[in-house]
């Protein structure tokens, strides 16, 4: 069990220095048992006293490293149970599974297209994160074989999965020095795994029959030094996993159990036949509460959907996701096409550009920097002001893109206008709908004058 | 070291609102718990699937969507009955779209001809939503409750500006109504106080959080959606109790995703299922947050949550 404030208190320095940052060493204690600070932050404390207490002063779930590099894959170190209590820290990693019974072109052909199953939405590089590449052969010179070409084909970090010591050797001698995720310890093979892990410095996925086997795994692992571990429930259904991944996340959070205190992988893969449906595991996993997800069909039309959910599932709630400022240009715009103008919040963003889309009118949509605010509280809050605005307007460069000086503002700040025009100077300033939803209208029927 | 379930266990419960009467009526909530939590307490109906039948023909919907319902548009009954008897819908949703005064501005006289055919011609319970317009909507929805006597139907959405005379309606011809609020827990629990407090009973009552799509603001309805019911399992706050119905196949469908073609789009891979995808994880992931009725649009979107469902043993 985890320590109280007042056990932790009892083992530091209590001069009060305040050169951890926090003005008293309870208050400290306090936030050490909270899992807000590390005691790392105590330039004071004694070893004994560290020692003591490196249980407590851990996150409660470990974050765990996959990979090196610009691409390694980051999991774990999650605090909260439901998204709204804070944010969910550290995306879910999407693995794509090749084994080496497939068909090498094909599974090398794979892996070159998840390469490229890349997108760019609301400034953020949505893509799939990992290659799991599996021993279904059981022959270990197979393996090292199928594992040397697939890390030549991609710069993403590797889970390999195998359950024998000598295949899982052979293909670390291959791939060992980029940190993969060795794929799994079990009660039969957890030694030779251990040693293999501790060899590489690479993590270690676990896998038992039952959650209480897979916590005397994950304490026998850790005593015999392998820190960076990645829970498999063993469970292959839906309903099964999702009740494991429940658990383990309450395990590790609310009563503070070190044994579960790690992130999880989940296989979709190996759950369904239907490709479909391996996305609806995989959305689930996504909201609660996968660490690793590994697909067998990672095809775009699935991947997309699946990388905004994680990206909206993501998002931390306290800071909404904004959009950069410029003008955006929508179906292909020229020099007389309208000129409009919103706020940069992600969502009314997305919102005005896809109704401006749907009308199949050319446009030049503006998002103006407002700290990421809607329409009506950016102009509440001050900030969606015609100083800004015209600012923005004439710093843009539209007035080399379009030869008309008109420019369109939401309904709602209608009474912006007159300032605003006095702002610009030549430009004359038109009221559109109050709605996005009217834009497809209003834009069938409107022409900015002078073009 | 022994393994002990870590449950929760909640001191409140769903509310069971009951649709459409006899043998074909249905159930939505009565839960406590968490939907596709049964580990740790019971669920006794499942969510439920209403599949989204509009009023007129509809223009520039998504191919994969016409490629399947594109026979029965612009013949609502037609529309209505191969969801029922095709695609395993468990309530109708009848949009009266073609009632904005905005729009096409057809009279409430003939949405009433429209509702009493579609209720004629289907066994399964109805939800009948107006065109959003709150003046229009309060007009046309007395008629239709008033209509539908002794069907218990849902009519929707009442919002700030019209619930009294929806409400009203409601009450005066025993039918259950969707309060609708933007987005934000406290609206919602407001409008079940104002509606209760004329005297509509809270088991008419189904609260419409207004969704967003995937990639349109889900991460807000999610967030929603998972403290109303929170606030109702945990807290046991009676005014939040209500089951949660997101009317969000409409918002799915009009999102580029989701309709745009392969040559528009080649890296988003095949529009099809691209479309049907964008639907299913939009609805799985509101299920997951709470809501206990969805509105859906593409039969094979329908399919694929009907799978979820039986995968977590809810049938």
């Amino acid at each position: 069990m985890a320590l109280t404030g007042l056990d932790i208190y009892k083992q530091l320095p209590k001069t009060n220095c305040g050169e951890c940052g926090v003005p008293t060493c309870l208050a400290f204690a306090m936030k050490l048992a909270a899992g807000g600070a590390s005691l790392d932050a105590c330039p004071h404390v004694t070893e004994e006293a560290k020692n003591a207490l490196s249980a407590a002063s851990a996150p409660p779930m470990r974050g765990v490293t996959i990979g090196t590099g610009n691409g390694a894959v980051k999991v774990g170190e999650e605090l909260v149970l439901f998204r709204h209590e804070k944010t969910f820290f550290n995306a879910p990693g999407f693995a794509l599974l090749v084994d080496d019974m497939m068909d090498e072109g094909e599974a090398i052909a794979k892996v070159e297209a998840l390469n490229i199953t890349k997108w760019e939405r609301v400034g953020q590089i949505l893509t799939a994160n990992l290659v799991a590449v599996k021993n279904a052969s059981g022959d270990a010179a197979k393996f090292a074989s199928f594992v040397t070409k697939v890390q030549a084909t991609t710069d993403m970090p590797l889970i390999l999965m195998a359950d024998s010591a000598e295949s899982m050797e052979k293909a670390l001698e291959v791939a060992g020095a980029s940190k993969p995720l060795i794929y799994t310890a079990t009660e039969g093979n957890a030694d030779a795994f251990a040693e293999l892990a501790k060899k590489y410095s690479a993590p270690l996925a676990v896998r038992a029959a039952s959650l209480e086997a897979l916590g005397e795994l994950t304490t026998k692992l850790d005593a015999a030094g392998v820190k960076d571990l990645v829970l498999d429930p063993g469970t292959r259904t839906l309903k099964e996993t999702f009740e494991s991944l429940v658990y383990l996340r309450r395990a590790a959070l609310k009563k503070k159990l070190r044994p579960y205190g790690y992130p999880t992988i989940t296989i979709p893969a190996e759950e369904t036949d239907d490709d479909m449906m391996e996305a609806v595991h995989a959305a689930v996993y996504v909201a609660k509460y996968g660490g690793l997800i590994v697909m067998r069909d990672l095809s775009p039309e699935k991947a997309y959907p699946l990388f905004v959910l994680r990206q909206n599932i993501y998002t931390d709630p306290q800071r909404p996701m904004q959009v950069e400022q410029g003008f955006y240009p929508v179906n292909s715009p020229d020099e007389n096409s309208p000129v409009m103008v919103t706020t940069n919040f992600s969502l009314t963003y997305f919102i005005v550009s896809s109704e401006v889309e749907g009308s199949k009118q050319p446009a030049w949509l503006g998002v103006v920097d407002v700290e990421g605010l809607s329409v009506l509280t950016a102009w509440a809050a001050g900030k969606f002001v015609p100083e800004r605005i015209a600012a923005f307007v004439k710093k843009s460069g539209i007035e080399e893109k379009v030869k008309h000086r008109e420019v369109v503002i939401p309904g709602y700040v209608a009474q912006l206008s007159g300032e605003l025009e006095d702002e610009l100077g030549d430009w004359k300033v038109t009221v559109g709908p109050r709605e996005a939803g009217d834009l497809a209208t209003f834009l069938k029927s409107y022409q900015p004058v002078n073009a | 070291m022994a393994f002990q379930a870590p449950i929760e266990q909640y001191s409140g419960k769903i509310r069971e609102v009951t649709i459409g009467t006899g043998d074909n009526k249905v159930v939505a909530g009565g839960q406590n718990i968490l939907t596709f939590y049964d580990f740790e307490g019971t669920m006794p109906h499942r969510p439920l699937i209403a599949m989204e039948v509009y009023d007129v023909e509809p223009q520039d919907w998504a191919t994969a969507l016409k490629d399947t319902l594109g026979s029965v548009w612009g013949d609502p009954v037609a529309w209505a009955k191969k969801c029922q008897d095709d695609f395993g819908a468990d309530l109708i949703c009848l949009q009266l779209i073609s009632t904005d005064p905005n729009g096409a501005d057809k009279s409430v006289d003939e949405a009433v001809e429209t509702v009493k055919a579609v209720l004629g011609a289907i066994s399964i319970p109805l939800i009948v939503y107006g065109s959003g317009n709150a003046d229009k909507d309060s007009e046309v929805l007395k008629k239709v409750a008033e209509a539908a006597q002794g069907q218990n139907i849902v009519i929707g959405t009442a919002v700030e500006d019209n619930y009294k005379s929806v409400a009203a309606a409601a009450m005066g011809f025993n039918q259950v109504v969707s309060g609708e609020t933007p987005i934000d827990v406290n609206m919602a629990k407001q409008l079940n106080i104002l509606m209760t407090n004329l005297g509509l009973p809270a088991e008419q009552i189904l609260i419409d959080p207004a969704v967003g799509a995937l990639g349109y603001g889900l991460e807000y309805a999610y967030s929603v959606i998972e403290r109303d019911r929170l606030a109702a399992l945990q807290q046991n706050d009676a005014m939040m109790q209500m089951p949660i119905i997101a009317n969000m196949g409409r918002e799915v469908w009009k999102t580029k995703e989701a309709k745009i073609s392969r040559e528009e789009a080649p890296e988003w891979g095949d529009p099809t299922r691209r479309g049907i995808l964008w639907e299913t994880i939009t609805a799985v992931s509101l299920l997951m947050a709470g809501t206990d009725i969805l509105i859906m649009r593409h039969p094979e979107s329908v399919n694929l949550v009907k799978k979820t469902f039986a995968e977590f043993g809810l049938n």
